[in-house]
C-alpha cells in the first residue's frame, strides 16, 4: 500500500477505507462521523448529505479535514509498518555548563536494561539534561549537548511524533485522574497504542502491578480508588509494559506500598533504559553509574564503587525491616524487638 | 515581525507557557510583545510586565469575545510594529469551545490541559482542530498512561498538528516550543486582507442587542431552539 491521497479519500466508499485502514475508524468516531451509518458512502457522499448549517454548526470543514485523514492515515501506516526498531543505546555527546564552562567527559552512552542515577540540587540542570535527551538535542538546545539514539544521528520523528516519545515519566506527584475501572483504564491505553490483543495484555499488567503493591486490588476497581502504593505499581507495571518510550525517566518513588527493586527489575525485563533523579540511596545506588550534575553541567560520571555496593546491601536490609513493620501494623500486630 | 496567535480555555496554563517560554526567546535576544485578550477581567498584564515583558490587555467586557479579537488584531499588530518586536504573542480564552480565533498563515498554538479529561479533544472545535501547535499542560500531574491516552486523541482530531508536552511551573518544553515560534524569514506587516482560518458562530437575536426577558414573545432574529422529542399532551 502505497501513500494515501486526498482524492483516494474523497472518493473510496468508507466502507473500503475501514477495510484497508481498521484504524482510520478512531479518526472518524472522533470526528463526529458514525462509521456505520455511512458504510457505503464515499466521503465526498457523506459532505454532500450534510446540512450547510451543520456544518457551519460543527465547524466542518471538508477539505481541511480530508488533508487530516490523510495526514491520519499515513501517518499510522508507517507508525505500524515499523518493524519495532529497539533503541539499543543512547550517547550524550558534552556541551557546556550554565557558565560556558565545557562538561567533562567525551562521551556519556547508556545501554538498554541498564539504571543510571541522576544526583544534584535542585535547579542544578537536571530537567534541561532530561529535556536534552527527550528533544534529541543536535547542539541546539542551551546546553549545547547532542544526544545519538543507536549510536547515530536521531531521527526527526522523535521531536514532532504525539506516538513515539524518547521518554516516559514515573514521578511522585502524578495521580490516576480519569473515572474509569482499572480494566477500562488499562483498555483505553492499550486501544490507544493499537495493540490488538489487549486481554492478554491488561491482565499481565494486572500481575505485575499486584506482584509490586503490598496490598493487591481488583480489575474492577475504579483507578481514583487505588491506595498511593497501589497506583504507583499500576503506573510502573502499565509504563514498562504499554508505554513505547524506551526510556523511563523515574523522579523519585515512594518507599510506602511497593516494592521498588521488583518495579526496577520488572522495567529493565522490558528492555528499558532507565533514568532515576534521586538522592535517595537505596534508589541511586541501585545504579551501576551516577551522573553528578552541577551549575547546568554534568560535572562527573562517578561509577558505584565496591564498598557502596555493601553499603547498599546494608540499607536495603534496613529497608526490608522497615518494610516488614509497615505489614505488621497493617494487618494489627504488634512490633517485636528482635 | 513574527505574529503567533496562542489560545484555550480558561485555566489551562496560557500565561504561564507563554512567561516561560519568553525566557528563552529573550536568550535569543529576541524583543518580545504580548496581547492579551479576555472578557471581564485579567491582571496577567502585571505578570508579564514583571517579567519585563511589554504588554497590552483588552477587555471584550459585552461582546463576543472572539468577535472582539478579530476587530482588534491588526490594530494590536500595527502596535507591535510600532515598538519594533521580533515577535508579537496574542494570548486569547476560547470560551464557547468552538470558536477559532486563527488566522490563515499566522502561527496558531492551542493550550490544552491533562485534567481536562479524554473527550475534551473531541468536544473542542477549530481551536484545537485547527491550531499548528497543540500545547498540552499539567503533565507532571497525572499518569504516564493518561498523557499517552490524551495525546493520542489530540492526534486523531488535529493529525497534522506538532503536540508538545510543556509544564508551565517548571518550564519543562518550553525551550523546545520557542524553537518552533519564531522563524527570522518570516516578517508580517499587516493583517489586512488575511482571512479567518474558520468563520465564527453566528449570533444576532434580541438577547445580543440587550433583551432580558424570558419567552418566546421577546425572541427576535437568529434563535434556535432545542429538540426535545415529540411532546405528549
Amino acid at each position: 500500500m502505497g501513500v494515501l491521497t486526498v482524492p483516494d479519500l474523497r472518493n473510496k466508499k468508507i466502507d473500503t477505507l475501514l477495510t484497508d485502514y481498521p484504524f482510520a475508524e478512531t479518526f472518524l468516531v472522533n470526528n463526529g462521523i458514525d462509521p456505520e451509518k455511512f458504510r457505503d458512502s464515499s466521503m465526498e457522499d457523506y459532505f454532500r448529505q450534510l446540512d450547510p448549517e451543520h456544518m457551519e454548526d460543527h465547524a466542518i470543514d471538508p477539505d481541511h479535514l480530508l488533508t487530516q485523514f490523510a495526514d491520519f492515515v499515513n501517518q499510522m501506516l508507517s507508525f505500524l509498518g515499523e518493524d519495532n526498531k529497539i533503541v539499543e543505546s543512547i550517547t550524550i555527546l558534552p556541551g557546556h555548563d550554565k557558565s560556558g564552562n565545557p562538561e567533562n567527559f567525551t562521551e556519556f552512552v547508556i545501554r538498554k536494561n541498564e539504571i543510571v542515577s541522576i544526583v544534584g540540587p535542585t535547579g542544578s540542570g537536571k530537567s534541561r539534561l532530561l529535556g536534552d535527551i527527550e528533544w534529541a538535542a543536535q547542539n541546539d538546545t542551551p546546553t549545547g549537548r547532542s544526544i545519538l539514539i543507536n549510536k547515530k544521528t536521531p531521527d526527526k520523528k522523535w521531536r514532532y511524533s504525539s506516538s513515539e516519545k524518547l521518554v516516559a515519566q514515573l514521578s511522585q506527584n502524578m495521580n490516576f485522574v480519569m473515572d474509569l475501572s482499572v480494566f477500562e483504564f488499562l483498555e483505553l491505553h492499550a486501544e490507544s497504542r493499537m495493540i490488538t490483543d489487549r486481554e492478554t495484555v491488561i491482565k499481565r499488567i494486572i500481575k505485575e502491578a499486584n506482584n509490586l503493591a503490598g496490598e493487591k486490588f481488583d480489575p474492577d476497581t475504579p483507578i481514583t480508588a487505588l491506595s498511593g502504593g497501589q497506583s504507583r505499581a499500576l503506573m510502573i507495571a502499565d509504563t514498562a509494559i504499554l508505554s513505547r518510550s524506551p526510556i523511563i525517566l523515574i523522579d523519585e518513588i515512594e518507599n510506602a506500598g511497593i516494592d521498588r527493586k521488583k518495579a526496577l527489575k520488572l522495567l529493565l525485563a522490558e528492555e528499558k533504559i532507565v533514568l532515576m533523579a534521586t538522592h535517595d540511596p537505596v534508589l541511586a545506588l541501585m545504579g551501576n553509574r551516577r551522573i553528578v550534575i552541577k551549575n547546568g553541567g554534568i560535572d562527573k560520571v562517578i561509577e558505584t564503587t565496591e564498598e557502596e555496593k555493601e553499603i547498599l546491601s546494608e540499607i536495603e536490609e534496613l529497608d526490608r525491616k522497615v518494610q516488614n513493620m509497615r505489614e505488621k501494623l497493617r494487618n494489627g500486630e504488634k512490633l517485636t524487638s528482635e | 515581525m513574527n505574529l503567533v496567535t496562542v489560545s484555550g480555555p480558561p485555566s489551562v496554563g496560557k500565561t504561564s507557557v507563554i512567561l516561560k517560554t519568553i525566557v528563552s526567546l529573550k536568550e535569543r535576544k529576541l524583543k518580545v510583545g504580548v496581547v492579551k485578550f479576555d472578557c471581564l477581567f485579567t491582571d496577567d498584564d502585571i505578570l508579564y510586565e514583571k517579567a519585563g515583558v511589554m504588554v497590552q490587555k483588552g477587555l471584550s467586557g459585552g461582546l463576543c469575545p472572539d468577535h472582539y479579537f478579530v476587530s482588534n488584531i491588526e490594530e494590536v499588530t500595527q502596535w507591535g510594529l510600532d515598538n519594533k518586536f521580533d515577535i508579537l504573542i496574542s494570548e486569547s480564552a476560547g470560551l464557547c469551545n468552538r470558536c477559532s480565533p486563527y488566522i490563515k498563515d499566522i502561527k496558531a498554538v492551542c493550550v490544552i490541559d491533562n485534567l481536562s479529561g479524554i473527550g475534551t479533544p473531541k468536544k473542542i472545535g477549530p481551536m484545537l482542530k485547527s491550531a499548528d501547535i497543540v500545547i498540552i499542560t499539567k503533565g507532571d500531574i497525572v499518569s504516564q498512561a493518561e498523557r499517552e491516552v490524551f495525546a493520542s486523541r489530540v492526534h486523531s482530531v488535529n493529525p497534522g498538528a506538532t503536540i508538545l508536552h510543556v509544564n508551565g511551573l517548571t518550564g519543562q518544553g518550553s525551550f523546545e516550543l520557542s524553537t518552533l515560534l519564531y522563524d527570522k524569514d518570516e516578517d508580517i506587516t499587516t493583517l489586512k486582507g488575511k482571512t479567518l482560518r474558520f468563520s465564527m458562530p453566528a449570533a444576532l437575536c434580541s438577547y445580543c442587542l440587550g433583551e432580558t426577558r424570558i419567552g418566546e414573545s421577546y425572541q427576535m432574529g437568529n434563535v434556535r431552539k432545542i429538540d426535545l422529542g415529540k411532546r405528549e399532551i
